[in-house]
């Protein structure tokens, strides 16, 4: 059981590090939220292990290491994983790409959440530059996806 | 393992539960006084992530070191060198007139400057974080950090101390929307202050009356006001200026002299204590 649940954390714990990595500031803004994707990813394979509490803890984790208001990112994660854990059902029928597409759709409510949390809390004004990791990290899903599945599989992660 | 039904419910309390904790945690965080102790001791724990986030580019930087051809190698050397000798002049003359200013200062009656401690500081990760501008850097608490203490680099000021972790601390850039820093005019030791607007290459100035003598290309030093920048660094370069006599203030904005986009050794500044005597 252990086992399991020790595959799943170092691959959130490897998406941890990459979203951590040092980019240059031309890309930074580019940069798709891999931990979020990471844990959907987990949350629609096996929603029994990866689900809202897991997300929050991630998100606590995020929120410390980007210096941003504590507790952000640890609601935005756990509303977005709510809505993947709650559904997988219907959206694993869904073909990769479509799957890209809703993906895209809750990472727009994700940043657009923590957009406006962090407006109240830190008097920030909208740029519409905010919005292109949705973009990316829609584009990212199909490979992460694939990667992933086959990690799954190969270790037989359940 | 029946996963088909019956789980509903529990995520419902789950997330409930959860978004009960955020709340409690944004609260506590944001306004009250015991958030920073407890993200301090927290900031520590998740350091260890950083010095490993940074280990490939660590890892690529000293690869491209050993890999620079002997060629460029003494490129770099002779310019480095002609550097050197022009700044070894020019700290000649600094040497003699510290010396002059002391005697003035003493003709004076006046306090006397003392040296302010330096420390030199890396960079270990440009935030990701887009609506925030911080850096975190490779020294903390048991590099007796401070919070509030300056921080710098070759060409100016690039921010100061918000939070010490142990061996890391996070920087607030003056671009960030929260920083504003006392600066004064060096052409003609005007005051006013500079506040980020959240944009990496640009500072507004606030509440400028239309009557304040100010020129695009006027360069911005840190006025010592405000006790956390020292007096005298250079800041920023004023860029464009809208006098709307519609408007109350003048719309003024200058861009960083430090280069803030590709930062990497900083220097962290304690300022002293004016010694009287």
């Amino acid at each position: 059981m252990t086992r399991h649940l020790g595959f799943i954390l170092l691959s959130v714990f490897v998406s941890l590090v990459l979203a951590l990595m040092p980019l240059p500031i031309a890309f930074e803004m580019y940069r798709p939220d891999l931990v979020l994707l990471v844990i959907m990813y987990w949350s629609l394979a096996l929603p029994h292990r990866v689900n809202i509490g897991f997300a929050w803890m991630a998100g606590l984790i995020i929120d410390l290491a980007l210096g941003s208001p504590l507790g952000v990112r640890s609601l935005t994660y756990a509303i977005v994983i709510y809505i993947t854990a709650s559904n997988y059902q219907k959206i694993r029928n869904f073909s990769v790409w479509q799957q890209a597409m809703l993906v895209a759709l809750f990472l727009a409510l994700y940043y657009l959440l923590v957009f406006w949390l962090n407006h109240f809390l830190l008097d920030i004004y909208f740029l519409p530059q905010y919005l292109w990791p949705v973009l990316t990290g829609a584009l990212a899903w199909p490979w992460l996806f694939l990667l992933l599945r086959k990690y799954r599989r190969h270790f037989r992660i359940r | 393992m029946n996963l088909i039904f019956g789980r509903n419910t529990s995520l419902q309390l789950r997330l409930v539960i959860a978004i009960v904790l955020s709340a409690v945690l944004i609260i506590g965080d944001r306004f009250t006084d015991g958030g920073s102790k407890v993200r301090a001791s927290l900031n520590t724990i998740v350091s260890p992530l950083f010095y490993l986030a940074n280990l490939p580019y660590e890892m690529f930087r000293e690869g491209s070191k050993n890999l620079s051809s002997h060629q460029s190698l003494m490129v770099e050397n002779d310019a480095l060198r002609e550097a050197q000798l022009v700044q070894n002049q020019k700290l000649q003359q600094y040497e003699f007139l510290k010396l002059e200013n002391q005697k003035l200062r003493a003709l004076l009656g006046s306090s006397k400057k003392l040296e302010d401690r330096k420390l030199i500081a890396q960079v270990l990760s440009v935030h990701s974080n887009p609506y925030s501008h911080q850096v975190l850097i490779n020294r903390g608490l048991l590099d007796d950090v401070k919070e509030s203490l300056a921080v710098i680099d070759d060409k100016g000021i690039v921010g100061q101390v918000t939070s010490v972790g142990s061996t890391t601390s996070r920087v607030l850039l003056i671009t960030d929307t929260q920083h504003a820093t006392p600066v004064r005019i060096l052409r003609n030791n005007v005051r006013t202050v500079v506040e980020g607007i959240g944009k990496i290459d640009q500072l507004r100035l606030s509440h400028v009356p239309h009557s304040m003598d100010i020129r695009i290309g006027d360069v911005l030093v840190s006025s010592g006001l405000g006790g956390v920048f020292p007096e005298g660094y250079p800041v920023a370069t004023v860029t464009s200026i809208n006098r709307n006599e519609g408007r109350p203030f003048s719309e003024v904005y200058a861009s960083p002299i430090a280069e803030l986009d590709r930062i990497r050794l900083l220097i962290l500044l304690w300022r002293n204590e004016v010694a009287n005597d």
